[in-house]
């Protein structure tokens, strides 16, 4: 099993009383919220915990990229890989990733990943993603082109890494009469690319397609869901004529062990219903703005929402526990929850959160040491 | 007595409601979709040939790839007014509708009498900003478009159907194709509004929260021959909420009074 640490960069000084005050934690909160001095302080917690996961034994390192928002203070992801890379000498280190059809101009990505992958000497994975649809609010950009947006940026994306420039490029939503990267990507023919998704049909066919068998990451989901949707991606894979790897398959999650299951529950609660609650929670018109998903994905979750009704709930602990949305235990119960999804899927990427919400430094730090000494080793094998 | 048709402009099936005849009048439809027929149609198709057709994409009218903006969506009006072989029409728009008969008259004002603006979007004054639809929720988005909440009230209280919800959706789609960015604007607009040369009615809610009413100063200074008029205790919706109003300004400026 490949472990990725992984962690959102929540601001955690946020005051909660006056976040209440908004309709999110997104775009809208404002942002004399946020305190420079105190971002700054976040900012070297977040890097040092990351730093400190090499030495621990993972495999990548991993940030992403969200905007104008409280939940995630990473508008620009490969400033934070830049970082990363200076201070680390073995890790991978993937964004998860860069919001393609955010840009206007996708060469930029193309170039900054090129960057990165050199100054790391090949060490970077390349995440493509559309971006929440909250960040079409902050952006401006029109969600209804977000799906060929993605597809056109990918393709100019892929082609400024592989063919030999210069060359032109014509979609219908990118054009360039110039395509050259100085520099080309360290790795040949590119940095693996990797697909982080909530599990749309749509998302899992373009991933799994033989011309393509991107590693897919199921973020943030029910344990259910999320084996379905990896199972989803198996089965696309034989249909088109091929068996998916584990290497293909991964599963993002929040996970908090400690040493009884009673002590990780009570000193993951706070983190853990922050992050749903306060900082992740969006009403539906900022997280599915119209064209976001397609109108038939649209249609199935509006009668979805209709029979659950429309006021989001709050969750709480107990209940990402007994949906396992979150892994949170003794090593032996988290141990227990990951082998049962490896049985089931065979998924082979645990990208594990292990700082979430407004959870602490030291708590965080207990965590990340406890998830490497206890359970790292026991899945290894 | 009204009727709804179904046409097939070019190559696209598009719903259409027609009432009365005489002199041409199409209604361009704002971004809720196809409207009710009500006293405001009633009233204007009683000295008219009203049509008020669903645009494209919208409820239950085809949805191309090809139309991806307000000009494309005025290009192709312009191809219906050809292929109907209407003459000395009144094109009446509203909000989104009107932004679209706005393009519309800019790039050929032939086929045209007269040009009358309900609360259109498709300009802006800079530092006032548009109400935003697209992040208010489904509550405030129907309680913004009116000044009297009765009328707010009596939308919300109804259920829609699954059929109502889908098409519904489908106009939400298309109308965020159309307006999400530049939100509810086409900042070229502005230089081209002196090519309108037929006489220009600009009508306005006192009380619009979506489209503030200082818009019409734009539209007034930009077409020669236009005027503005405000309607009192009014949202958005002029026509559905002061239809009376709202009709006897169109047919005064019509009827040249």
């Amino acid at each position: 099993m490949r472990f990725v640490c992984f962690t959102l960069m929540p601001y955690r000084p946020l005051d909660m009383a006056e976040r209440h005050k908004h309709r999110s934690a997104w775009v809208v909160l404002p942002n004399e919220l946020y305190d420079p001095e105190k971002g700054a302080n976040e900012y070297e917690s977040y890097i040092d915990h990351l730093v400190s996961a090499e030495a621990l034994g993972f495999d990548v390192v991993a940030v992403n990229e969200h905007h104008q928002t409280a939940y995630g203070l990473m508008p620009a992801p490969n400033l934070i890989a830049s970082a990363l890379i200076q201070r680390t000498k073995r890790v991978k280190i993937a964004v998860l990733g860069r919001a393609l059809p955010l840009v206007n101009n996708p060469i930029t990505i193309a170039e900054e990943f090129a960057m990165l992958d050199t100054l790391s000497r090949g060490r970077m994975i390349a995440g493509f993603v559309r971006g929440i649809g909250t960040e079409y609010h902050a952006t401006g950009l029109n969600p209804v082109f977000s799906h060929d947006r993605f597809h056109d940026a990918h393709d100019l994306i892929v082609q400024a890494w592989t063919r030999p420039g210069p060359f032109e490029f014509e979609s219908e939503n990118y054009n360039f009469r110039y395509v050259n990267l100085w520099p080309r990507p360290y790795q040949r023919p590119h940095p693996p690319i990797w697909i982080p998704s909530q599990g749309s049909a749509e998302t899992i066919d373009w991933a799994a397609h033989p011309t393509r068998k991107y590693p897919f990451l199921v973020t943030f989901s029910a344990h259910d869901l999320v084996a379905r949707y990896l199972n989803a991606y198996r089965d696309r894979a034989h249909e088109y004529g091929y068996e998916a790897s584990g290497d293909q398959l991964g599963w993002a999650v929040p996970i908090y062990v400690a040493d009884t299951d009673a002590r990780a529950r009570a000193e993951a609660k706070a983190g853990i219903e922050s992050l749903f609650n306060e900082f992740l929670n969006n009403p539906w018109q900022m997280l599915l703005p119209p064209g976001y998903t397609s109108l038939g994905s649209t249609k199935r979750m509006m009668k979805m929402r209709a029979a659950l009704g429309t006021r989001p709930k709050h969750q709480s602990i107990d209940t990402l526990m007994e949906s396992g949305t979150a892994l949170i235990g003794s090593p032996k119960t988290v141990i227990e929850k990951i082998e049962k999804m490896r049985e089931v899927t065979g998924f082979q990427n645990l990208v594990s959160m292990l700082q979430f919400g407004v959870l602490p430094d030291e708590l965080a730090k207990r965590n990340i040491e406890m998830f490497a000494s206890e359970v790292m080793p026991r899945l290894r094998g | 007595m009204w009727t709804m048709e179904q046409h097939r402009f070019r190559g696209l099936g598009i719903r259409s409601q027609r009432a009365g005849g005489g002199q041409p009048m199409l209604f361009l439809h704002g971004a809720a979709g196809l409207p009710l027929w009500s006293p405001f149609f009633e009233a204007l198709s009683k000295r008219y040939g009203l049509q008020v057709p669903e645009h494209p994409g919208f409820g239950a009218s085809d949805a191309p790839a090809w139309i991806r903006s307000v000009p494309d969506m005025s290009m192709y009006y312009l191809d219906v007014l050809d292929q109907l072989d209407l003459h000395d029409v009144h094109l009446i728009g509203h909000s989104l509708g009107g932004w679209i008969a706005a393009e519309l008259a800019v790039r050929n004002c032939s086929r045209l009498a007269s040009l009358t603006l309900i609360a259109p979007a498709g300009t802006r004054v800079k530092g006032v900003p548009s109400g935003d639809n697209f992040i208010w929720d489904p509550e405030e988005s129907i309680r913004n478009l009116f000044h009297d909440q009765r009328f707010a009230d009596r939308i919300l209280s109804h259920t829609e159907t699954d059929e109502e919800a889908d098409l519904a959706l489908n106009s939400r789609f298309m109308t965020a194709r159309l307006g999400w960015e530049p939100r509810w604007v086409d900042p070229a607009l502005k230089n081209w509004l002196h090519r309108i040369q037929v006489p220009t009615l600009v009508l306005w809610g006192e009380n619009d929260k979506l489209l503030p009413k200082s818009y019409a100063s734009t539209w007034q200074d930009n077409i020669a021959d236009s005027r503005a008029a405000f309607i009192p205790e009014c949202g958005h919706l002029p026509q559905v909420e002061k239809p009376a109003v709202t009709a006897s300004h169109i047919l005064d400026f019509l009827e040249g009074k």
